[in-house]
């Protein structure tokens, strides 16, 4: 992407988020602070697609972000909503960084299975251990921002802003890391980590460092959904929703940040309407979709309008 | 002879019953030009594998400027100054040509940067020399999936050279490529490295550009070696000639 691609990309992305957090109603908020806290875990899944890593436990970074962001008002008293998101994405981040070594010297299947031993380890942790709230989760109290409490009339709005300008740092420190050469490298490792290690450079390492990534992202998002969302669970950890975020990572493809939020945000979008209008049938209708992305637009909807390259 | 740049002692490998390197004893002095020939199965690839670390000699030593390099990976002896490129291309498909070379420098720059483009000045700089040295700037934004099988080859070759290596192992740089291209494009090759200090070591089976290209030739039978020497005496030797060239030149 050029330098001015980028920076019309990114000023139509800020006018979009501040329109909405301007105009748009509560119900509205709730959706889009949900479509992006989730697109930042996903973003972390495509990160490490991209990377040459293959996750069905992402899972696991996003409860790690949440439970930190819960336990740290619950225990230790800071209520800061900035501390606790930040210290909640490093934990994730500490976690990835643990269990890289380990990960880094697999591949393909194998290395996707042990992510989700990883992720089902954690949850049934959460799920037994009752000082962490057992399988009823946390409930997570309203937050302060720069002192002042989120709760009460705005505090959705605020809520939004909050989860908006981490998206945008984030989504920015991406696109630096794509087009940077630890990126480029990630890249190579996807398409022949051979040749790499024959460059003389660790394909094992930059697998690491994609994990390690995508854990920062997953523990981003899901710091940010227990802050909105006001409750943690287990639940965030199972395969389910581990299986959510791989599923709009495919819906996205991986040659796109912006896919990624609109992905995310389809199928909030999907999922609020259709537990409306089809409870029991909606998750049919997004697998009928997701296979018609997957026959027509092998590559995600970010192909849709990432430039094809020059022939 | 100059000191000897790379040294195998007694190189054992054996896959089952199948012997591949049967006390292979070669030195390659800094500088030369060398290639290696052989029937298929005679050994050469595994040669090639043991000095790069893709494979572990059974027994004997690898040694590079008298560095003891037999159990390194080949990552550690990439970044030691042997780099090598492939029969089969091994390219990222997917990415340009450009951005395949700039894998390269990246990788050989070091300890790649999480920030700084990988397109920075001085590493763009240096893909744009490898693509002028190697004719290649008119495909450098193309993927590599959609170019014909003799540019991947010099692509190869490139991302080899990327590191400036001491030694330059080639296998088959001309394999793929039409008999009639053959000669410009190891012309294109050996003119491209023209001005490298690299050390080149070439497996090739086209016995004129054996003869052309190379100032010593070493070949191969059944994991041993049967013939050392300048291309006129090596391609003149009965053994060779019946067992590697078939007496035809």
């Amino acid at each position: 992407m050029t330098t001015r691609r980028a920076l019309w990309v990114g000023a139509i992305a800020v006018a979009a988020l501040v329109l909405t957090a301007v105009l748009a109603p509560k119900w509205l908020l709730f959706l889009a602070t949900m479509a992006l806290s989730h697109g930042l875990a996903v973003l972390g899944v495509v990160v490490l697609t991209r990377g040459g890593g293959a996750t069905f436990g992402q899972g696991m970074f996003f409860a790690i972000g949440a439970y930190v962001a819960a336990l740290l008002q619950q225990h230790w008293g800071i209520a800061d909503a900035v501390l606790r998101v930040l210290l909640g994405t490093l934990a994730a981040g500490l976690a990835g960084a643990l269990f890289a070594p380990l990960l880094a010297r697999y591949r393909g299947i194998f290395f996707a299975m042990l992510t989700l031993a990883l992720s089902m380890v954690l949850f049934g942790l959460l799920s037994k251990a009752t000082v962490l709230g057992g399988s009823d989760g946390i409930q997570v109290a309203r937050p302060l921002l720069f002192g002042s409490p989120l709760s009460g009339e705005g505090a959705e709005r605020k809520l939004f802003m909050l989860t908006a300008v981490f998206t945008l740092l984030a989504c920015l420190a991406v696109a630096r890391y794509w087009h940077s050469a630890a990126g480029l490298l990630a890249q190579a490792v996807r398409a022949n980590p051979l040749r790499v290690e024959y460059l003389g450079a660790s394909a094992r390492g930059s697998l690491a460092t994609s994990f390690v990534i995508s854990g920062l992202l997953g523990g981003l998002g899901g710091a940010l959904t227990a802050l909105a969302l006001g409750h943690v669970e287990p639940e965030f950890s199972n395969w389910t929703t581990s299986g959510e975020f791989v599923f709009v990572a495919v819906l996205a493809g991986y040659q796109s940040v912006t896919a990624v939020f609109v992905a995310s945000l389809l199928l909030e979008v999907v999922r609020s309407f259709s537990n409306l209008y089809f409870p029991h049938t909606w998750q049919l209708v997004l697998g009928s979709f997701l296979l018609l992305v997957i026959v027509f637009r092998p590559a995600g909807l970010g192909s849709l309008w990432v430039a094809k390259r020059q022939k | 002879m100059s000191a000897p740049l790379l040294s195998a002692r007694g190189l054992m490998k054996a896959f089952g019953a199948v012997v591949a390197a049967d006390d292979v004893n070669i030195d390659v002095p800094a500088g030369q030009r060398l290639s290696v020939i052989g029937s298929n199965g005679a050994g050469k690839t595994t040669f090639v594998n043991m000095v790069t670390g893709y494979l572990h000699p059974d027994a004997g030593q690898v040694l590079l400027g008298g560095l003891d390099i037999t159990r390194m990976n080949h990552r550690q002896i990439a970044a030691l100054g042997i780099c090598r490129s492939f029969q089969i291309p091994q390219l990222c498909l997917d990415l340009t040509l450009r951005e395949n070379l700039l894998v390269a420098v990246g990788a050989a720059a070091g300890r790649p940067s999480l920030w700084a483009p990988a397109a920075a000045r001085h590493h763009d700089q240096h893909a744009d020399d490898l693509m002028q040295r190697f004719g290649l700037q008119d495909d450098a934004e193309r993927p590599v999936l959609e170019l014909a099988g003799g540019v991947r080859k010099l692509v190869d070759i490139a991302m080899a050279l990327a590191r400036k290596p001491r030694l330059l192992l080639l296998d088959e740089p001309t394999s793929g490529v039409s008999a009639d291209e053959k000669f410009p494009a190891m012309r294109r090759v050996m003119d491209a490295l023209a001005g490298e200090a690299a050390t080149v070591v070439f497996i090739e089976h086209d016995m004129d550009i054996v003869a052309e290209f190379s100032e010593r030739v070493i070949a191969f039978y059944s994991g041993r070696v049967i013939a050392d020497g300048t291309p006129a005496a090596v391609l003149a030797n009965a053994d060779v000639q019946r067992h590697v060239t078939g007496g035809v030149r």
